[in-house]
């Protein structure tokens, strides 16, 4: 962890309320594709924690969902703007448990840490497939993105404006070594029961400092009490209990 | 001594800047980012005889110049806290550390502070009868003089370890309340816990907290800490350590010379984990500019 100045040089629309920022600054805090940084917003007292898209040498890649007055200043900043971003945040997604041909499933402003991940495991030479799921088409982004990695994409939207009409779950392909997903809370519940093998799923939780001090977004698992922002965001299938 | 050193109690402090329970763990996590033995002390997460889970999530919600925390006491209980994180703490920090102590009864404040007792580590305990996010117990023994008093004489009987008892803002006179914590034998008093305070998300039409309420802090309430730290201050004889949205050397030198001895930081440590390190960095350099030799003669009002 650290806690470091970082300068926008980019800050554009994507789709329908999502943005990308691209950062400039040393990242070399941030070790596991699932990780997140927490962004310091003058006039906020609470840092805003948003997951690592990417990262390469001394640029980091956050897409970001406008969800509140927060998020609606970010999407204001200007290039240049300078910004202090704890960074190094979460534990990130365990890679060695993929096998040959893992499975990414990104639901909305979950989509962005599927970049880094499908990267990284692009780059041990696992076939990775890859299913993005959306509301509506004017929600979509980096369906060409993930398919310039070399990535086999398919995208889903509800009202079907776009790709499979239906969820993720409809669109799961026939087989793969092991999956890893991020998004809301009602897909990971759809999820769970659609899949065939083991995985990972990355959760969100009200933060207060996001490197495991305050105890504000504990959870129980069948391995003990976690944080969310320290023991996770990232757990493993087998450990989560889910709420009704 | 340097001319930032204090007094609690009878140990000497470097420096008067403590971080305050339930803001800083048992201090690992800091020490990843600075050296932890600059501090004054730190008090480490609150404590209870039994393992606690607490309040589910949300447990936190952003406020203008605060925050609101519904944590409700998270912590592994004492036997654990002594097997595993004391041990951890030691091999970051060298000082005396102040332990945090809440429950539910009397005898079990007592039960708790008397294992913590036996801790070479452990400088002072840290009584807390003020946690607003708990039912039956912690705020309900610091909302009256007799409950509280009942509490110090529990813990006064099973330690010899100087006894601060950290005391609510959420009750009608907290001077008398100190008051009969003194008598009862404490050693000093720390204030204020966290205001009760609420936030509703206007989505959802729900309280954002999934308790309903939780406890406020953060620079917004640092004018009412500070105007309680000079009432009791004013009131007692024994050290007080204030707390309450402190965030800068500045408002660590306002709370001492409105009475405090030593003075904790809470909220600010979440959202800047370096504030204790630039805070005690930035002190000799503000007591200049305001014409303070040193923290231990510094002028009260």
């Amino acid at each position: 962890m650290q806690d470091t100045g970082f300068t926008i040089i980019e800050n554009k629309r994507l789709a329908k309320d999502v943005y990308r920022m691209i950062l400039s600054g040393d990242t070399s805090a941030i070790k596991n594709a699932g990780e997140f940084v927490n962004i310091r917003l003058d006039g906020f007292y609470l840092r805003r924690p948003i997951s690592v898209c990417d990262v390469e040498g001394d640029k980091l890649t956050l897409i970001y969902k406008v969800v509140g007055k927060g998020t609606e200043v970010m999407s204001d900043m200007a290039q240049g703007t300078e910004l202090m971003l704890l960074t190094g945040l979460g534990n990130g997604y365990d890679l060695s448990l993929s096998g040959d041909s893992p499975l990414l499933v990104g639901g909305g402003v979950g989509v962005p840490p599927m970049y880094l991940l499908a990267k990284r495991l692009l780059a041990q030479g696992k076939r990775v497939s890859v299913v993005l799921g959306f509301n509506t088409a004017d929600e979509v982004f980096y369906e060409d993105e993930f398919k310039a990695l070399g990535c086999d994409v398919t995208v889903t939207t509800v009202d079907g404006s776009r790709g499979v009409k239906g969820f993720v779950t409809d669109a799961l392909p026939e087989s793969y070594s092991y999956f890893y997903t991020c998004g809301p809370m009602p897909m990971f519940k759809a999820l769970n029961k659609a899949v065939k093998t083991s995985g990972q799923f990355s959760f969100e939780e009200r933060m207060g400092c996001g490197f495991g001090a305050c105890m504000g977004c504990s959870c129980k698992t069948l391995t003990g009490n976690k944080r969310i922002c320290k023991d996770g965001p990232v757990l493993k299938k087998e450990e989560i209990i889910w709420a009704d | 001594m340097g001319r930032l050193s204090v007094d609690l109690c009878g140990i000497e402090l470097d420096n008067p800047v403590i971080p305050a329970s339930g803001t800083f763990g048992y201090g690992y996590e800091f020490a990843e980012l600075y050296d932890i033995n600059i501090l004054g002390t730190f008090s480490f997460k609150g404590t209870t005889k039994d393992p606690r889970f607490g309040n589910p999530t949300p447990r936190i919600a952003e406020c203008t110049a605060g925050m609101i925390n519904a944590v409700g006491l998270q912590n592994p209980g004492v036997d654990k806290v002594i097997a595993e994180e004391l041990p951890k703490l030691r091999k970051c920090f060298d000082k005396p550390v102040m332990a945090n102590v809440s429950g539910f009864s009397v005898d079990d404040y007592a039960y708790t502070c008397e294992r913590l007792d036996k801790e070479p580590q452990v400088g002072w305990l840290e009584v807390n009868v003020s946690c607003p996010n708990v039912h039956g117990g912690g705020m309900s023994f610091g909302t009256s003089p007799d409950a509280a008093a009942e509490v110090t004489r529990a813990v006064k009987a099973v330690t010899k370890k100087p006894v601060i008892i950290k005391l609510s803002p959420n009750v009608t006179d907290i001077v008398s309340i100190a008051k009969a914590c003194e008598q009862a034998g404490a050693d000093g008093i720390s204030l204020i816990n966290t205001l009760l305070g609420m936030r509703i998300d206007l989505k959802t039409k729900k309280p954002v907290i999934a308790n309903t309420m939780g406890g406020f802090s953060g620079p917004a309430v640092f004018p009412v800490a500070l105007r309680m730290v000079y009432q009791v201050a004013h009131a007692v004889d024994i050290p007080v350590v204030g707390m309450g949205g402190v965030s800068c050397a500045e408002d660590v030198l306002e709370m001492m010379i409105a009475g405090a001895a030593a003075v904790e930081v809470g909220a600010q440590n979440l959202v800047d984990p370096m504030a204790c390190k630039k805070i005690i960095e930035a002190l000799p350099s503000v007591m200049d500019k305001y014409g303070i030799d040193n923290l231990m003669d510094i002028k009260r009002i």
